[in-house]
């Protein structure tokens, strides 16, 4: 059963930072391809029907963290207090500003808010490929779990590590490349055309980036990324833009899926004892309140699936950037 | 103020703030949804006007309930992680299931909905924001079971080893007593806020476009309906209260010695300690029969409750702030009483004059001052004041919160854990001063975005296209 729910658990978070993603690289990506207001528009509009429920797999991931293994949960975001409030605050801005974007007919609102929504996409990328750089180092938890230290710097100082470092700059590209390769294959017209050239570049670079990860932690699945992206990039130069999309997706996934299992049984490791390392037997929840879960889960998430599936399906259509008459 | 405080005032804040925006999201999605019905059913433009207005009114506001109660599904890792390991078998399936269950249903349909207007056939499109209006009551009634088992524990067990507490049946969970009371309250309590918004931006427009005249009027029934709602399960939610958390009752009356027959004070001047306020007004009996349901019942007070607890307990003090108690108890149902008021002159006064009704009540009227007759037209002054119809509602909300939460402690879950006992062990005052400033900086700039964003939709004409032919939505191609 614990076995179980981990995998559910890395599921939820795949799905999250692959489909949080492919948005936070479009919004980070929107006043750099959208060199009109007609196209920074077009660039929105393939996101509008889809962030919200992208951003529920959080509230999802996290739910399921909380119930399946709270100690984890309570570790977790008390030892990274500030990066995550952080991440909270930066998401509600982000949010806010999509949501807000089309509902003022006015052009300095609306890049007002495409800046807001570049910048605050970019910083959440940014401090999740922190974050997940950390879960690979691990914290300074103490016999009870928790971390001590001072003042800001308790939960701050993680963030000014080498692998909180590199975590961020891979995040960086995952999300400017799933965001590249999603604009290429929902858009048409020049912003198309641009998003497959930037995929291109980015696909090398990440490619790049990836191997050297991979090299340095000799994770295979990071290698196999690796690998991956660089088809991509083959791909969209191609202009294969479903493969490319594809290819990345499935190259995120697995490199979050390598953070999430790189110490085995150990779900956040102990810097200071290993002895004090939280493992998945010693964070679950109890039997009952597993059950309880199962049932639940069992029930409604794969009619969540199709529903989420069907709304794409619904909104299948590219997004014109050029002008159209209709 | 020490750690401890500032992250009881940091829940407080981030909490009180999400719950500004959820009641006007469960109100205008149920809003939405009875005019999109109500349009297909009698074909009138105005309805699918209102229709498309409300939906705009909600999705700035459902944007702004999500990304706030994002931030509350972190909360009990963030501050309270004590908490959050003590109850994470009773309180993290319920949030997980909240998420799965609700959430992604209210986001992918509302989606559905407000991008689906040319793309879905008819019924179903309908039957989109349906499915909204439900999922926002299903997560309403689940996080309020949450709630309710920090008043009235149940359905758990202790484990022996860990001391933590274990579900042990989940269908126990959701039918305490305590939620069964609590949300057709709290739901009335919504409507109340959400009819109040339509009404003001009814009012405020309503010499723009007839349609606004409806939203005026529709507002206003929401509310009084809600009001009365709310009296009703207001007072079944008090004897609930009375029953599983008798010193709330007392604080609540700042009643000391156990009384029966005891009375209800409408207002007090002077301390609410031992001795008897310097001057107050009160109804006898009422304290009784609100607590019991008669009015010779007897009411527990503070002192005999205090002795009894530190028998069970332990020493300590089990009394919270006795005038936070009083007062917001009181301030809700006033707040509550004006807000119904409110609608209800405002339904007085723009009664249709030639239905038959209100032209036999015109005679009956007839002497009374020309503002005070049926149908006589919004007086300048209600237009002026217009912003109390949603602020009274929602600050009746936050009162009543604010006692819920404030008459509970020193408890963090009602008789077994207390509060300073969930605190995150870790935690340093600079972190939550950070942190606190950074949500009061964020939240204070949300707030004026939305409010800016909510008058600017409401300026907009009702039937002109949703955006200038400028600035036209980028079309769809294959
Ligand atoms: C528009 C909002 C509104 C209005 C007008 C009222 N209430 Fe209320 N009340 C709430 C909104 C609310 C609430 C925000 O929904 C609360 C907070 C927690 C809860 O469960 O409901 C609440 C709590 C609450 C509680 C405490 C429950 C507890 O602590 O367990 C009681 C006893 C009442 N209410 C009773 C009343 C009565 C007798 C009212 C008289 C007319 C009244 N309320 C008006
Ligand atoms: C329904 C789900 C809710 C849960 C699970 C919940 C849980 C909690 C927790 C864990 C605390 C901190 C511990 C404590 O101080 O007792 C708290 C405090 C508080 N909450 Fe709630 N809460 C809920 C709803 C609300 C809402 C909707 C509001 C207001 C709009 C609110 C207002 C407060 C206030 C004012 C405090 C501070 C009380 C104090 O420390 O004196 N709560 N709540
Ligand atoms: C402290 C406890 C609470 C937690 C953990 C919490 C959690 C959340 C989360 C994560 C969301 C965003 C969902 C999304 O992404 O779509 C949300 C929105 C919502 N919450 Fe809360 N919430 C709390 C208090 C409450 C209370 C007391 C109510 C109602 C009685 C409520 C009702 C809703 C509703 C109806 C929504 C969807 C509508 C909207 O976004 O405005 N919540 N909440």
């Amino acid at each position: 059963m614990i076995e179980f729910w981990f995998a559910v658990l890395v599921l939820a978070w795949m799905l999250y930072f692959v489909l949080e993603g492919f948005d936070f690289g479009v919004g980070i990506l929107g006043p750099f391809l959208g060199r009109s207001a007609h196209e920074r528009g077009a660039i929105i509009r393939t996101v509008g029907p889809f962030w919200d429920g992208n951003e529920v797999w959080l509230v999802a991931a996290i739910g399921v963290t909380f119930a399946a293994f709270p100690d984890w949960y309570a570790a977790l975001l008390s030892a990274l207090y500030l990066p995550m409030v952080l991440v909270l605050l930066l998401l509600a801005v982000r949010g806010v500003a999509l949501e807000f974007r089309g509902k003022h007919d006015s052009a300095a609102w609306r890049r007002r808010c495409d800046r807001l929504l570049s910048l605050s996409s970019a910083g959440i990328v940014l401090l999740w490929g922190a974050v997940l750089g950390i879960l690979v180092d691990g914290l300074a938890l103490g016999a009870g779990g928790e971390v001590t230290g001072t003042g800001l710097a308790r939960s701050l100082g993680p963030l000014f590590t080498p692998a909180a470092g590199i975590g961020a700059l891979a995040a960086l590209l995952a999300a400017i490349l799933l965001g590249a390769t999603f604009l290429a294959l929902r858009t048409t017209g020049p912003v198309r055309r641009r998003a497959r050239d930037l995929a291109r570049h980015a696909a090398t670079g990440g490619a790049v980036t990836l191997l050297f990860i991979g090299i340095g932690t000799g994770s295979r699945l990071v290698l196999a990324a690796a690998a991956l992206v660089f088809v991509a990039g083959l791909q969209a130069r191609r202009s294969r833009e479903a493969t490319a999309f594809t290819a990345v997706a499935v190259a995120v996934a697995a490199a979050v899926f390598a953070v999430f299992t790189v110490h085995g049984e150990v779900v956040l490791r102990s810097t200071l004892d290993p002895a004090w390392s939280l493992t998945r037997e010693g964070a679950a929840a109890g039997p009952e309140a597993l059950r309880l879960l199962t049932v639940a889960g069992v029930l409604i998430l794969p009619g969540v699936l199709v529903y989420q599936a069907w709304s794409y399906w619904v909104f299948r259509r590219r997004v014109a950037s050029e002008r159209v008459s209709s | 103020m020490d750690v401890l405080d500032l992250t009881r005032l940091q829940f407080a804040v981030v909490t009180i703030y999400h719950y500004l925006f959820v009641p006007l999201s469960i109100c205008l999605s149920a809003a939405a949804a009875g005019l999109q019905l109500a349009w297909m059913r009698t074909g009138q433009e105005r309805f699918l006007l209102l229709t498309k207005f409300v939906g705009k009114l909600l999705i700035v506001t459902f944007a702004v309930g999500v990304v706030t109660g994002l931030v509350q599904e972190f909360q009990f890792g963030l501050g309270w992680s004590a908490f959050a390991r003590f109850y994470g078998d009773v309180f993290g399936p319920t949030l997980a299931i909240e998420g799965m269950l609700a959430f992604f249903l209210e986001a992918t349909f509302l989606a559905l909905w407000y991008f689906g207007w040319d793309r879905l056939p008819r019924r179903l499109h309908a039957a989109t924001i349906v499915v909204v209006a439900v999922g926002t009551l299903l997560s309403a009634y689940i996080i309020l079971a949450a709630n309710s088992f920090m008043q009235n524990p149940i359905a758990y067990a202790l484990d022996p080893v860990t001391g933590r507490a274990h579900l042990t049946s989940f269908t126990e969970l959701l039918t305490n007593e305590v939620v069964l009371a609590a949300f057709p309250h709290t739901i009335a309590g919504c409507a109340m806020a959400g009819g109040g918004l339509l009404m003001a931006i009814g009012v405020w427009r309503s010499s723009a476009d007839a349609a606004f005249r409806t939203l005026s009027r529709l507002g206003a029934w929401i509310m009084l309906a809600g009001g009365a709602a709310v009296a009703i399960s207001g007072d079944h939610l008090g004897k609930v209260m009375t029953a599983v958390q008798p010193m709330k009752m007392a604080a609540a009356e700042a009643l000391y010695e156990t009384t029966t027959g005891a009375p209800f004070s409408v207002f007090a001047i002077g301390s609410l300690g031992h001795d008897r306020p310097f001057f107050s007004i009160e109804i006898p009996y009422l304290l009784s029969f609100l607590g019991t349901g008669s009015f010779g019942g007897t009411v527990q007070g503070i002192d005999d409750l205090q002795a009894q607890y530190v028998a069970e307990y332990g020493p300590g003090s089990y009394v919270p702030m006795i005038p936070v108690a009083f007062w917001t108890f009181r301030l809700m149902m006033g707040a509550g009483i004006l807000a119904m008021a409110l609608a209800a002159f405002h339904l007085w006064s723009t009664a249709d004059r030639s239905g038959r009704f209100t032209a036999r009540l015109a005679r009956l009227t007839g002497r009374l001052p020309s503002f005070l007759q049926p149908g006589s037209g919004t007086p300048r002054w209600l237009r002026r004041f217009v912003l109390l119809a949603p602020a009274l509602p929602a600050a009746a909300n936050t009162f009543g919160w604010i006692f819920t939460e404030t008459a509970r402690q020193p408890w963090l879950a009602f008789g077994i854990s207390k509060v300073a006992d969930g605190i995150s062990p870790g935690l340093t005052s600079a972190e939550v001063i950070a942190s606190l400033a950074g949500f009061t900086l964020i939240y204070g700039l949300l707030a004026v975005a939305w409010c800016r964003l909510v008058m600017h939709l409401s300026r907009q004409p009702l039937a002109a296209p949703p955006v200038s032919p400028a600035a036209a939505e980028p079309a769809l191609a294959y």
